[in-house]
């Protein structure tokens, strides 16, 4: 596979719930840049806006205005330039939630698999790129497991090798962290940060937990539906132990 | 491609197959409602078959002698079997009673017949014919009686000497076969006292007991004594000819009724059956819409389980039509467990069932096609549910 040359460009977005008095504007004007190979956060309150941003990103809720260019497409300019947007979302974007949300009745490999098998890919093809990102992401040897057998720890990074299954060139993760303590929740940053780096992919990590803000070089706070950029500690977390 | 709906499955698979088991008992009373309605028709049939006849010759205007009581002269049958075309003919008595069987009875119907004409019973399973003249009988294997038992009909005592298999009623009742002339005797036997007080009621008669005819009175009282009368006379007619050619001039010359195999056959089957036909009938819309709630039920919870998970299939490009295939394949899975439960509970508890349950594959064949189709249907509740799941919904917030 190729890796992705572009990442995720967001001009002027805006998202506006509702018409006339009622009218609620809770995307006001976004800009963000991802680079591939890198994790950004994003950062805000409740309310500021970041779960409408990350629908819009993820293709669920269309936007009011603006435009989102991914990888080399633009697919939003005031309006979707794609017809599909369940194909934009399998084949250009990965998902990682607060919980792994596994599929209970595949095994750890399928799971994996699934996504390249939805877009077409052989059977057997698909398996070994799920075997492959398991491996990277060490839970090789829980391949064939159901994600009852798993660990909380196992579970994310199975979610993770899923966001990467079809190599898109963004993933988003909301709040992949919030119910782990601060060892897991670091181990899970080093492998984003790693998978970033191997796959060339855009990373964007919805958050509020302090745990992991000092880990982003760069960070998006959002208030009031719109974004604002600034430098991030960019802390190394190498010494952080592998999710168990 | 993977099958979701196949791993779903296997992944809870106890769940899944006794759900299956639950449905297939009330898919098997399903079935065995339809056999009994076959077992009905089959035991119409079976009554046609034994009697051996190709007419049914009875009283005027009526539709005896299975749907409705039909009284003629045992002498009738003479006059019949001098008529173009008729073979042989002979007289029959039917009546259903209770016949004594050690301290519980049994409900059969007596038939009177003529040895070696047609109401006779066909093909013995055990013993042997009827050879004398009187008291002796020969039961259908239902009964309950062997070879050697004795019956006893109103005041007599017979000894069963043959057994036969499938002579039953049109209501599922077996057959004991008696001596017609027992059998007239039998069926309209008064009791001792009743006789008694007719006799005493004639004698006290001016107009039956006259001083200048001594012979009266007693002629008078063996008339009411004895019975003449059979409920029908069943006729063969000869090789090759047309029944109803040989019916029309019974009918014309003999001012009796007349009934050829398809009309009794409609006789029996769509009036005398139809009303428990109606009843089965009932019964089986009853238990599909109850199939299919359940399976409707089942298949929509277990789907409101999964809504989370479908959320994330729905967000992770799965398409609405793999998503409806899963939830319609599992409905079809549940449905053909239910109907591989159902067809073997039928067939294994079909013979202890009182009356005859013929399981037809056809039959078989249908119900698994209506079962398909009600599982098919009852998902679909479930399948709206799923395809109106947002697949913002897996993304919090």
């Amino acid at each position: 596979m190729t890796h992705p040359t572009h990442g995720i460009r967001i001009e002027g977005l805006r998202k506006r719930y509702g018409e006339g008095d009622t009218a609620v504007d809770a995307l006001k004007d976004v800009n963000m840049q991802v680079a591939p190979g890198e994790v950004v956060g994003l950062i805000g309150p409740s309310g500021s806006g970041k779960s409408t941003l990350l629908k819009c990103l993820g293709a669920v809720i269309e936007p009011t205005a603006g435009r989102m260019i991914l990888g080399e497409q633009t697919i939003y300019d005031n309006g979707w330039k794609t017809p599909d947007l369940r194909a934009l979302r399998r084949d250009h974007i990965g998902f990682v939630f607060q919980a792994p949300y596994l599929i209970p009745f595949l095994n750890v490999t399928d799971n994996v698999a699934l996504l390249p098998m939805l877009a077409g890919q052989k059977n057997a093809v698909a398996r070994a790129r799920a075997r492959e990102l398991l491996g990277a992401l060490d839970v090789a040897h829980r391949a064939e497991a159901q994600p009852s057998e798993l660990s909380g720890g196992e579970q994310q990074r199975v979610a993770i090798a899923r966001a990467l299954a079809n190599q898109p060139p963004v993933i988003l993760a909301d709040e992949p962290t919030a119910p782990l303590d601060s060892e897991r929740a670091l181990a899970v940053m080093r492998i984003l940060n790693q998978m970033a780096a191997q796959y060339r992919t855009a990373i964007i990590v919805v958050t509020h937990d302090e745990k992991i803000i000092p880990t982003f070089r760069r960070i998006y706070h959002i208030r009031d539906g719109k974004t604002h950029e600034e430098a991030g500690e960019g802390r190394a977390i190498d010494l952080a132990p592998a999710l168990a | 491609m993977i099958s979701l709906a196949g791993r779903d499955i296997l992944h809870a698979w106890s769940r899944f197959v006794l759900t299956g088991m639950g449905l297939g008992l009330l898919i098997g009373v399903t079935l065995s409602m339809a056999g009994i309605y076959r077992g009905m028709v089959d035991d119409a049939g079976a009554l046609l078959d034994n009697s051996g006849a190709d007419l049914w010759v009875v009283q005027k205007d009526t539709q005896g002698p299975y749907a409705e009581s039909s009284s003629l002269r045992d002498d009738v049958v003479h006059s019949v079997r001098g008529m173009p075309g008729v073979a042989r003919a002979a007289n029959v008595t039917y009546f259903t009673m209770q016949v004594a069987r050690g301290a519980r009875d049994v409900r059969a119907m007596v038939v009177g017949f003529e040895p070696g004409l047609p109401g006779a019973p066909g093909e013995l399973i055990a013993g042997r014919r009827i050879t004398r003249s009187h008291y002796e009988a020969v039961a259908d294997v239902k009964t309950g009686f062997a070879v050697g038992d004795t019956i006893r009909i109103r005041r007599h005592d017979y000894t069963v000497v043959g057994l036969t298999r499938r002579t039953v009623s049109s209501g599922g009742d077996p057959m004991v076969f008696i001596p017609l002339k027992d059998a007239q005797e039998a069926q309209f036997l008064k009791d001792n006292d009743a006789i008694v007080n007719e006799r005493a009621r004639s004698a006290a008669n001016p107009a039956f007991n006259r001083p200048g005819l001594p012979g009266l009175l007693e002629a008078i009282t063996d008339s009411q004594s004895s019975n003449h009368n059979v409920n029908a006379v069943l006729v063969q007619i000869a090789p090759g000819l047309d029944a109803e050619a040989v019916a029309e001039p019974i009918r014309r010359w003999k001012h009796l009724t007349v009934f050829t195999r398809a009309q009794m056959e409609e006789i029996l089957v769509a009036k005398l059956i139809a009303t428990s036909a109606r009843q089965i009938g009932m019964f089986l819309v009853i238990l599909a819409v109850v199939s299919a709630a359940i399976v409707a039920f089942i298949i929509y919870t277990m789907t409101l389980g999964k809504i989370r998970e479908i959320a994330v299939l729905k967000l992770i490009g799965t398409r609405n039509r793999s998503i409806a295939g899963m939830i319609l394949q599992q409905a079809l899975g549940l449905g053909l467990i239910g109907f591989m439960v159902g067809k073997t509970a039928a067939t294994l508890w079909a013979p202890i069932f009182p009356k005859y349950v013929l399981l037809l594959p056809g039959d078989a064949l249908r119900g698994f096609v209506v079962v398909m189709a009600i599982c098919a249907l009852a998902s679909l509740m479930a399948i709206r549910a799923a395809l109106k799941v947002d697949p913002a919904a897996a993304i919090g917030g």
